[in-house]
């Protein structure tokens, strides 16, 4: 197949040395294997992602993301937009959306955007990296590649909220999508079947400002992972990933639970399935070290 | 009070719902709520809600202005989207949460000392500053945004994560001077500004 090339937009989270940046590894060993380019989007800023309404308002929030949406017309024309951050993704979309249905706004977006020497057109298409795989590769081509099967490992498929809602991935429902689960079994391993809590929210921004109310909720996601007899949790999100693998010995203080399951991504299982090594897989990111990915990627 | 909260008072008098549909973020669609509760039953902070949001929307249209505006209540939003793909009439309830809570804070009579509330602006003018989340000064911020006592029992409490994630290479010192930032800043704070200036126009037109 030939090498197909997408306008990348990495997001905060991803930049070196920030809370995701095992993650972009990740996609880029993936990447790699698949024959997928990547052409970082000149120059791009922040989203202002969910919480940066109370600052930002509605005009200097959606001119953020037009911002990267004109500089990917001028520098990468032609080419999708896609993001690897469920918040990035979801903030840009949206703002495509509305400036699309409100002329005023698109008006107004544009005379800010002039101040930068930039102008929106407005048609690129954005995407998930999810999307991508479903849709641009599928998952015969994503099994096609697997070189060391993830066999014997449980994983509990951990959508969350942002790459679900309110846009969500075609043909799949807001309520029980299931492509994680596919993605878990194309890479040899076993998704936790029923999975409840698998679009369960786990606080977002709320899990710095309000700490306990957003931990009562990461329990719970932990919890039904470990009652679906998982040995790890596999998600799409930063935030999801953050938040569920970080505060576990915070919950565990407070609630005398004793969790210690690792978290990745999706891109770490692929990457580890597509055999590449545990530093490529972004493995060296784990603050709870995920062993059997560990095992498979040094065999 | 604001002047700019004095004169809208004025404005608008008894009619709250006008207000709500001509300054808040999609907030002409308040009236099509038809008080279901498909919202306030899927928010996962719902308990947490003193008016979970179809109440709001009540509240909204009773005219019960400064209840609706100093509620603690649409700051407990986490933007999981459960309301707007669940409500019947699709109203957009994430943005409208939003959009209440700016509006309050442009007005300067949201709550004080609410915690998701200063993180969020904390939040907002990291991100401006650079154009880029500087992750370490976000951290440190917040932790200190009660004052220095408060903020050295968060930090040292929060020591353990941070370490974690220096191990890791998820948190970087470099962050401390300079780290992150867009290029073109200039270009990109002359953006800013101009969207917050046509923002306000329209805001005070609305007067």
């Amino acid at each position: 197949m030939a090498t197909k090339e997408y306008s990348f937009y990495p997001g905060c989270s991803s930049q070196d040395g920030a809370s995701s940046s095992n993650y972009l590894k990740s996609v880029q060993s993936m990447c790699d294997v698949l024959d997928v380019k990547l052409n970082v989007i000149p120059d791009w800023n922040c989203c202002s992602a969910s919480i940066g309404y109370c600052g930002g308002g509605e005009l200097p929030r959606l001119a953020l993301s037009a911002r990267n949406i004109a500089l990917s017309e001028q520098h990468n024309t032609g080419q999708d937009i896609v993001a690897t951050c469920a918040a990035c993704w979801l903030a840009t979309k949206e703002t495509q959306e509305r400036l699309d249905d409100d002329a005023g706004l698109m008006d107004e977006t544009n005379q800010a955007l002039a101040e930068a020497g930039l102008n929106l057109k407005n048609d690129s298409k954005i995407r998930h990296m999810v999307e991508v795989l479903i849709e641009d590769i599928g998952y015969e081509e994503m099994g096609k590649h697997v070189k060391k099967p993830l066999d014997g490992i449980k994983i509990a498929g951990y959508v969350g909220c942002q790459t679900n809602r309110p846009f969500g991935i075609e043909g799949e429902s807001f309520e029980n999508p299931k492509y994680l689960d596919k993605f878990i079994e194309t890479m040899g391993a076993e998704p936790v079947e029923n999975y409840d809590k698998k679009v369960s929210c786990c606080g977002g921004a709320l899990a710095f400002s309000e700490p306990e109310k957003s931990q009562a909720l990461i329990k719970d996601i932990i919890e039904a992972a470990y009652d679906g007899g998982a040995d790890m949790i596999v998600t799409p999100c930063p935030v999801c990933q953050m938040n569920v693998e970080v505060y576990q010995d915070k919950i565990n203080a407070q609630y005398g639970t004793k969790f210690h399951i690792p978290v990745t991504y999706y891109s770490t299982l692929m990457s580890v399935a597509y055999g590449k090594n545990g530093k490529e897989a972004g493995l060296d990111g784990q603050i709870i070290k995920a062993k059997q990915l560990e095992a498979i990627a040094s065999k | 009070m604001s002047d700019l909260n004095t004169g809208m008072v004025e404005k608008y008098r008894n009619n709250f719902l006008k207000e709500v549909e001509a300054n808040v973020e999609e907030g002409d669609w308040v009236k099509m709520c038809m008080q279901c509760g498909v919202c306030s039953g899927s928010c996962p902070l719902g308990t947490d809600w003193d008016h979970p949001p179809q109440e709001l929307f009540m509240m909204i249209r009773a005219g019960k202005r400064e209840e609706v505006l100093q509620s603690t209540s649409m700051w407990m939003c986490t933007s999981c989207y459960n309301c707007i793909v669940r409500c019947p009439r699709e109203l957009p309830i994430t943005h409208i949460m939003h959009g209440l809570a700016h509006y309050a804070t442009r007005l300067g009579i949201e709550p004080k000392g609410q915690p998701t509330r200063q993180f969020a602006q904390l939040f907002w003018d990291n991100l401006a500053k650079n154009g880029r989340v500087n992750e370490l000064w976000l951290g440190v911020n917040l932790y200190f945004m009660n004052g220095l006592v408060e903020g050295v029992k968060v930090a040292l409490g929060m020591a353990g994560i941070g370490l974690g994630m220096l191990k890791a290479g998820r948190l970087s010192l470099k962050e401390l001077v300079g780290g992150h930032t867009v290029k073109d800043k200039k270009g990109f704070k002359a953006m800013i500004k101009k969207a917050q200036e046509l923002e306000a126009a329209r805001v005070d037109n609305a007067q």
